[in-house]
């Protein structure tokens, strides 16, 4: 059994390697390795968000709050404290997979909307509160950040590096590692799945009750797989703040929150590679918009609507069937 | 002392007979359809920014209102035959993403058509506040709570005297018993939409001399009344305008006595403090899981 699940796996894990790589041949200038790599910080987001929303049916509309959190936690460590970014990267997730435990203890025993509420809830008051304590944050001025250091190695955007021989600029060498975190990302998240946490956590989805009668302690289910998607959060906000050298409440608010579950809903729920597609749809669409910048707004919205009621599924789990449906 | 306490007890009745009327139309969709209609403060948008536009095209305000309330009406009529009804099998999750999609895009309309200015309407009555208890009361707010008053007892009388309102109320508690009695329930369904539309139209206008209108005031409001209708319990009329003026009072209280600046998020600790205990809601009923 267990070499037939290895067999499964592979050849999606080596299709997303060969993309991955192939990818910077795409990329002419420094905005377009830019773009990438904000699509992938944000496919890692949106992979821990779809083990809860997908996998375990438990929606979230805070989870901003959780990549805030991870940004922050990082800039004002390695500020205020003279934490080496890594070590302060490991304290951030730490602290919000905490901070996510003790939240969902109570609001994981929502359902529904009620959840979806609570949820949105925290989010708000999260950024609220960035918002609002500008003498730690801030405010809505932001926060500088200083760049990635590795080992005593300075990760700059602005930097030169000789590795090899060959000359890499610092955004390609930030590409390179913001790719290989999502492909990581991406075979944790795969192997969560196809683990009992993954098999209680689909059962639940069907039907909480029947899980739990047969034998599922489901509350605690829920609620680590909650606490794996605040840390998958967490980790992306915390390379997105030294990336980006500059954060701002904007990354917690509600908005954002449902730009994350847009991306898991579009690309499809429960279906790893489809959030990622979903990812890069969602940052490309600005991009092709930018000539229309006052039909931008409409035109998002109409995109959404219309995939939505054409393919509720999801974009992946829609083409895919569609496939199947011409092979048999 | 007393003064006081009357200023920030009127804006709180004022804000919550607001967020009561945008919960009631949370409610009244929620029930017929089982969505959540985020694109709900979109309708408040329409009708405050409507009257606006079309006074400055000229016409009187008796009748730029009607016509701000009649075009939210047609936006909630488009929204369920365009944008819920093709999509009814989805799950809840995409229903609310279509909602939301629904909602950038009306913005975004607005945005085009009517433009990013913040514009005041005029107060209803030309004596603009009274004293009372030492406190200044705005003329306006009587507008708000007898208009908000009116349109509750309408729509009661509505639900329970006439065929269509039974209609309605028969679909939202059972739509496939319903519809074997001989109620067209797509059709009603609409009517839901359409009516929660004005509701929102409505609370949009009678707001509008008060806090200002613009093209992104919908997010705010269709937040703050899914949350009084959280509050209330979803589902529950009563509940909703309960939980609507809970709302508006609490968040006046906070506003004058703690701090403006956190004004915002007491909604939200108040719905997840009153969900930690009952996690229905005030009024909501137990969620019963079919297995």
């Amino acid at each position: 059994m267990a070499t037939v699940k290895t067999h499964r796996k592979a050849p999606g894990l080596i299709a997303l390697f060969v993309i991955l790589a192939v990818a910077p041949l795409l990329a002419a200038n420094a905005f377009h390795y830019d773009l990438m790599i904000k699509i992938c910080l944000t496919a890692i987001v949106a992979v821990g968000l779809n083990l809860l929303v997908g996998y375990a049916g438990q929606v979230s509309l805070g989870h901003a709050a959780f990549y805030a959190g991870g940004a922050y936690a990082s800039a004002l460590l390695t500020q205020n404290y003279e934490f080496a970014p890594l070590p302060a990267m490991l304290t951030a997730a730490v602290a919000v997979g905490s901070l996510a435990w003790l939240v969902g203890r109570p609001i994981l025993h929502l359902k529904g909307h009620y959840l979806s509420m609570a949820t949105l809830g925290l989010g708000v008051i999260a950024a609220i509160v960035i918002n609002n304590e500008d003498q730690i944050t801030g405010g809505p001025d932001g926060l500088p950040v200083a760049p990635l250091s590795l080992f005593g190695h300075e990760l700059s955007v602005f930097g030169s590096y000789e590795w090899f021989g060959m000359t890499i600029t610092g955004t390609q060498l930030w590409y390179l590692l913001a790719a290989g975190a999502l492909f990581l990302a991406v075979w944790l998240a795969l192997n969560l799945i196809d683990s009992p946490l993954g098999r209680a956590l689909r059962a639940l989805h069907g039907s909480e009750i029947a899980a739990q009668v047969a034998g599922v302690d489901t509350a605690k289910y829920k609620l680590r797989v909650f606490v794996i998607s605040a840390v998958y959060a967490s980790v992306a906000g915390s390379l997105y703040a030294h990336y980006s050298g500059f954060i701002t409440p904007d990354i917690a608010s509600f908005g954002h929150s449902i730009e994350l579950i847009t991306i898991v809903v579009l690309g499809g729920m429960a279906s790893t590679y489809g959030v990622i597609l979903g990812a890069a749809i969602l940052l490309l669409i600005p991009q092709f918009l930018t000539g229309f910048q006052e039909l931008e707004m409409v035109l998002f919205g109409a995109i959404l609507m219309a995939v939505m009621i054409f393919m509720p599924r999801g974009l992946v789990p829609t083409i895919a069937r569609r496939f199947q449906k011409e092979a048999a | 002392m007393f003064s006081e306490f009357f200023q920030f007890s009127f804006s709180g009745i004022t804000l919550g007979a607001i967020y009561a009327l945008v919960a009631l139309g949370f409610t009244l969709i929620y029930n017929a359809s089982h969505v959540i209609n985020f694109a709900q403060g979109e309708f408040l948008m329409i009708g405050g920014m409507g009257t606006v536009v079309l006074m400055d095209a000229g016409a009187p305000i008796y009748l730029a209102i009607p016509g701000a309330i009649v075009m939210a009406g047609i936006a909630g009529v488009l929204l369920h035959k365009l944008a819920i009804a093709p999509a009814k099998n989805a799950d809840v999750v995409t229903l609310i993403i279509i909602t939301i999609g629904a909602s950038i895009f009306l913005r975004g309309l607005a945005q085009i058509f009517w433009g990013k200015d913040y514009h005041a309407l005029p107060a209803f009555s030309d004596t603009e506040s009274l004293s009372v208890g030492g406190a200044v009361l705005l003329t306006q707010s009587l507008w708000i709570l007898g208009i908000a008053t009116l349109l509750v007892v309408a729509l009661g009388l509505f639900f329970t005297r006439t065929a269509l309102g039974k209609a309605l109320l028969a679909t939202s508690m059972n739509k496939d018993a319903a519809s074997m009695v001989g109620i067209k329930t797509g059709a009603i369904l609409t009517l839901a939409f359409g009516i929660a539309a004005l509701l929102g139209a409505v609370a949009g206008v009678i707001v509008a001399p008060i806090t200002f209108t613009a093209y992104d005031i919908g997010i705010m409001l269709g937040l703050k009344g899914f949350i009084a209708a959280a509050i209330g319990g979803l589902g529950s009329s009563t509940g909703a305008i309960l939980g609507g003026l809970l709302l508006g009072l609490a968040e006046a209280y906070t506003a004058g006595y703690i701090s403006s600046d956190y004004k915002d998020a007491v909604p939200f600790v108040l719905i997840l403090v009153i969900l930690f205990f009952l996690p229905n809601g005030l009024l909501g009923s137990r969620a019963v899981e079919r297995v």
